[in-house]
């Protein structure tokens, strides 16, 4: 028998109750406070109009990224027909910009979304069970939680070597922490509350309750604060990118392209922040999103 | 107290003890044997068997783990592969600058951010709320390098104001516009915390009955500000830790001869006796400084002790 979850009381309609207006549950409410937030609708959008772009790339007509000119290097934007100018070897800006968004957007998005499986997992797992086996996962946990976590990062990617690989693996090291933290206070919150207690006493299995009770209520805040971690995940896969541990040359990458642009900060100092650009607004409107979401959810914890 | 502060040793060791064991196993989770760098391609397997033993490498792990944990604490980090100098050599005046930046980075990061938090707390009013938290987000949510780069492009190379890159002996130029770059994140987070702190405390009752009792703006600001120092302190700490962590980025658009680029460095050249000595040293500072600050804040504000 499936227990009705804490968030998700839709209140039953009784006699007397029939002309009040009946409650539409949780998830209308969220829709209704997201529909009048513009800027969360506003970061989504170009988000989302960012991942398009992006998936679009090879389709939009644009030039080759990789096509370089020695004779056409560092110009600015407008020259010949390169909307943005060209990098140091030549290759046009604006191609480089845009399929560079491909490899940004992995490399920040794939070890949140890791992380968040693996540290939910682990945190479900410690706050359901407790006892020892939450001692163990936890004070590991702490261990891990006790480097800066750009400090983690470079660390892990620096011992593996650099490559895109590594880079999501350093990654994701870093976001399991943090992650499995809010996983298990969320976790023990709902073990103690009544409706699990009623559960249990009607028979469900422990596997049956982390389903149906747990979940629903562990998700939400999980959700919510991987989403913030995207935006610190961007801001850091393009740091070690820019540090030269990331994916390497000649692929388009925007932190790498901010290092290999450096050299061309006294030369062509527009051109050579433009990735970081890029890097900054990707960043923010996932910061912003992620805000207006803990928001509309109304999650204080996480 | 004392047993608080006991209690809180009892929970950092472990923790120490654990930060170890992961910079042990990076060196061996690298791949490649740690010496291969600076072997010669064609390497004897006779001469390979000597130096695995004079560096210790060839004894089982566990037991090279005790042995690496018995020299740190006395001191000894082991010696660079590269230089043959000893490791805490090359570390020590690296972390003197790295802490000269932070320490500048984190002061500015204070100011600067109490006083756009207390503004929004204390005005409340829509546009000046507004604007700080704006500022905090996008504090937040900057690449700290990018605006690094940024700030040369400006002050070195359009206003010639400022050098852009290197120490240049212990002079404020070459200081400023890296520990501005670096304060940028924690000012944002400064900021926010001391928002969110001010308009809470001025919510509470005694702040109604300082004013009923006749005391006047500034005097009423004193107290609120007591109320905001804890919080206000913990967070700073935990910044400042992350700073001297987290500055490799910064330390490297500006060539700040600080950890992140003895970091950066001993990366690059496969040199794996800095590499962790340098992540062990930093990441026992960020644990040491945390615990400083839950200690700091207990002797600031004692209902810590309680919880």
């Amino acid at each position: 028998m499936r227990m009705q979850t804490a968030p998700s009381t839709a209140a039953a309609i009784t006699p007397a109750a029939a002309f009040r207006r009946p409650s539409r549950g949780y998830w209308h409410t969220v829709r209704r406070r997201l529909s009048r937030d513009p800027l969360t609708l506003g970061c989504a959008a170009v988000l989302l109009l960012l991942v398009g772009i992006a998936i679009a790339a090879p389709w939009l007509g644009l030039d080759d990224p990789f096509k370089m000119s020695m004779i056409r290097r560092l110009k600015p934007p407008g020259y010949q027909g390169h909307l943005l100018g060209t990098d140091e070897l030549g290759r046009d800006m604006l191609a480089r910009l845009i399929f560079g968004a491909r490899l940004s957007l992995f490399t920040g998005f794939v070890p949140v979304v890791l992380a968040t499986l693996i540290g939910g997992g682990l945190g479900i797992i410690a706050g359901f069970t407790g006892g020892r086996w939450n001692m163990v996962i936890m004070r590991l946990i702490d261990v891990f939680y006790a480097f800066p976590s750009v400090l983690l990062a470079v660390a892990i990617s620096g011992a593996l070597g650099a490559g895109l690989l590594n880079s999501i693996v350093s990654l994701t090291l870093v976001f399991i922490p943090p992650i499995a933290r809010i996983a298990e206070s969320v976790t023990t919150q709902v073990r103690e509350q009544d409706f699990v207690e009623a559960a249990r006493a009607t028979g469900a299995s422990g596997w049956r309750i982390v389903q149906g009770h747990v979940l629903a209520n562990v998700t939400g805040p999980i959700l919510v604060y991987a989403s913030s971690l995207i935006s610190v995940s961007i801001v850091i896969a393009s740091g070690l990118s820019f540090l030269g541990l990331g994916v390497s040359p000649p692929n388009a990458e925007w932190g790498l392209m901010l290092n290999t642009l450096r050299q061309a900060i006294y030369v062509a100092p527009m051109t050579a922040i433009l990735p970081g650009i890029m890097i900054f607004v990707t960043s923010m409107c996932f910061n912003l999103m992620s805000d207006g979401l803990r928001g509309a959810m109304d999650i204080k914890n996480g | 107290m004392f047993r608080y502060f006991l209690r809180r040793l009892a929970y950092t060791l472990p923790i120490a003890l654990g930060v170890t064991l992961v910079c042990f196993a990076l060196v061996h989770l690298a791949p490649g044997d740690p010496i291969s760098a600076v072997l010669p391609e064609n390497a004897s397997a006779s001469v390979v068997q000597e130096i695995k033993a004079a560096y210790g490498f060839d004894k089982p792990l566990p037991l090279q783990y005790l042995i690496w944990l018995g020299h740190i604490t006395q001191g000894d980090l082991g010696t660079s592969i590269k230089t043959g100098r000893p490791v805490a050599a090359e570390i020590g005046p690296a972390i003197a600058n790295s802490m000269l930046l932070a320490a500048a980075s984190i002061f500015l990061a204070f100011v600067g951010g109490c006083a756009l938090g207390a503004v929004a707390g204390y005005t409340r009013r829509h546009g000046v709320d507004r604007a700080v938290t704006a500022v905090a987000v996008t504090g937040v949510s900057l690449p700290h390098y990018w605006l690094g780069m940024v700030l040369i492009v400006f002050f070195s190379v359009e206003l010639r104001w400022l050098p852009a890159t290197g120490m240049g002996g212990p002079d404020l130029a070459h200081l400023i516009l890296p520990a501005v770059t670096l304060a940028v994140i924690p000012m944002g987070i400064i900021a926010r915390s001391v928002r969110a702190s001010v308009s809470e405390i001025r919510r509470q009752e005694f702040v109604q009955t300082l004013y009923a009792k006749g005391l006047r703006g500034p005097q009423v600001l004193l107290h609120v500000a007591k109320n905001v120092a804890p919080t206000v302190m913990a967070v700073m700490g935990l910044q400042f830790a992350q700073m001297l962590g987290g500055s490799i980025l910064v330390e490297t658009v500006f060539s700040w001869p600080g950890t992140g680029f003895l970091l950066n460095t001993a990366i690059f050249t496969r040199d794996l006796p800095i590499l962790q000595g340098t992540i062990l040293v930093l990441a026992m500072l960020f644990v040491f400084t945390n615990l400083l600050v839950d200690v700091l804040q207990m002797l600031v504000d004692p209902r810590v002790k309680r919880a």
